[in-house]
């Protein structure tokens, strides 16, 4: 167990007074208060410590006791060791400020002024989680539920359709228990959508490639498109150039919470020339080439 | 008809003993909405918890303007954030294409 330079902490000199330990904390406190830094677990821990150095150094008796024993810190083993006979080594091999204490004081705290007694009631929010969920682009189209494990407690979310890629949603209440009465912290899972079709989306619109046949595309006809979760029939106009792009209103991705409401589908004609051709093929094309000549 | 859940300012105040002017300070700064109800003030039961947070920045001596500012950076901040993550997939997608091609 390392010691903790509770002065340090508050960017103060051992002969700090009432009032500059004061000033200190609540300057270090707007800084990094969880409310205003969500989703930074870095400012989350600082914000630990500096309310531990406050709750030490600005009540006289503790600061008083912290000081002596800052002062013998050099003989910590031996008083280690005769703490830990009293207490069964409760707190041995715990990293001072470490993610187990949830937001409770540090194990370097609780060797000096015990679990919880004599606090002062501050209160504050717990510490907010983060996870993260993968989907693919299929699961991110359709509103679903899904289990997620937070310290062994199961949750269950709702994922809306057209939740975006590093998309953050915030689960209230789900994470850390707070404080000495303060709220819970909050579950923060950001979705990871993973692409691996050929379909490509740009917010709620997505984009993908048709082949057609030559025949289709001078002649027009009917093809059916495989969308992800559904199949989309579509008519070719006669005449279709190669590189046509059609929009399908309405046949994209749904819009994130406004249930009914799809961007656009984009269809790019990508027309395949036969290979391989017959004799008779060959011929045909060649008479249709004269033809095309003779035709002004 | 839909039953709204009101809490009584004055309770909300007395639990978390803070003055009542300063909820009448919020709600003119448009930072909560309240109801007000045969000379009582009630605050609807889904802001109490951002009322709860803007309290907590009042307890670290944070005056209502310096609260409206941070709700106002704050919300900028997210808004930013979601911006990036929209333009950044759109970059994917164009950084895919570009590998298509190549």
């Amino acid at each position: 167990m390392e010691f903790i330079d509770y002065y340090k902490i508050l960017e103060l000199d051992k002969n700090a007074s009432a009032e500059e330990i004061k000033k200190a904390y609540r300057r270090l406190a707007r800084k990094l208060h969880p409310d205003l830094n969500p989703k930074d677990k870095e400012a989350h821990k600082k914000f630990q410590q500096v309310n531990e150095a406050n709750e030490v150094l600005s009540d006289p008796e503790k600061r008083k006791k912290y000081d002596q024993y800052g002062k013998d810190w050099t003989h910590a083993e031996q008083f280690e060791k005769q703490r830990q006979s009293q207490n069964q080594s409760r707190y041995a091999g715990r990293e001072p400020f470490s993610e187990e204490t949830e937001g409770d004081f540090s194990s370097f705290f609780e060797s000096i002024f015990g679990n919880s007694s004599g606090r002062s009631k501050a209160k504050f929010k717990g510490q907010d989680y983060q996870g993260e969920l993968n989907l693919s682009l299929a699961e991110a189209m359709e509103t679903h539920q899904q289990i997620f494990v937070v310290n062994g407690k199961n949750i269950r979310i709702t994922v809306p359709a057209g939740v975006e890629n590093g998309q953050v949603i915030n689960v209230k209440g789900h994470g850390a228990p707070g404080v000495n009465g303060g709220p819970a912290g909050d579950l923060y899972i950001t979705f990871n959508i993973n692409n691996h079709t050929t379909i490509k989306r740009s917010g709620n619109d997505l984009y993908t490639m048709a082949i057609i046949d030559l025949y289709t595309a001078l002649l027009g006809g009917d093809i059916t498109i495989d969308l992800l979760n559904e199949k989309i029939k579509l008519k070719v106009k006669p005449e279709t150039q190669n590189g046509t792009k059609v929009r399908l209103k309405g046949k994209g991705f749904p819009v994130y919470k406004k249930e009914g409401e799809k961007g656009d589908l984009y269809i790019t004609y990508e027309i395949r020339l036969p290979t391989n051709l017959s004799d008779r093929e060959k011929a045909l094309f060649t008479e249709l080439s004269k033809l095309s000549k003779a035709t002004p | 008809m839909k039953t709204e859940e009101l809490i009584p300012a004055q309770e909300f105040c007395t639990h978390h003993q803070i003055d009542l002017s300063f909820i009448y300070s919020l709600t003119d700064a448009g930072l909560i909405q309240t109801i007000r109800r045969e000379e009582s003030v009630f605050v609807p039961v889904n802001e109490i918890s951002n009322l709860e947070k803007l309290v907590r920045l009042y307890e670290l001596d944070i005056n209502v303007e310096g609260i409206e500012t941070i709700t106002y950076l704050l919300q900028k901040i997210d808004d930013m954030q979601q911006h990036i993550i929209r333009l950044s997939n759109q970059l994917r997608m164009y950084e895919e294409v570009t590998q298509e091609v190549l």
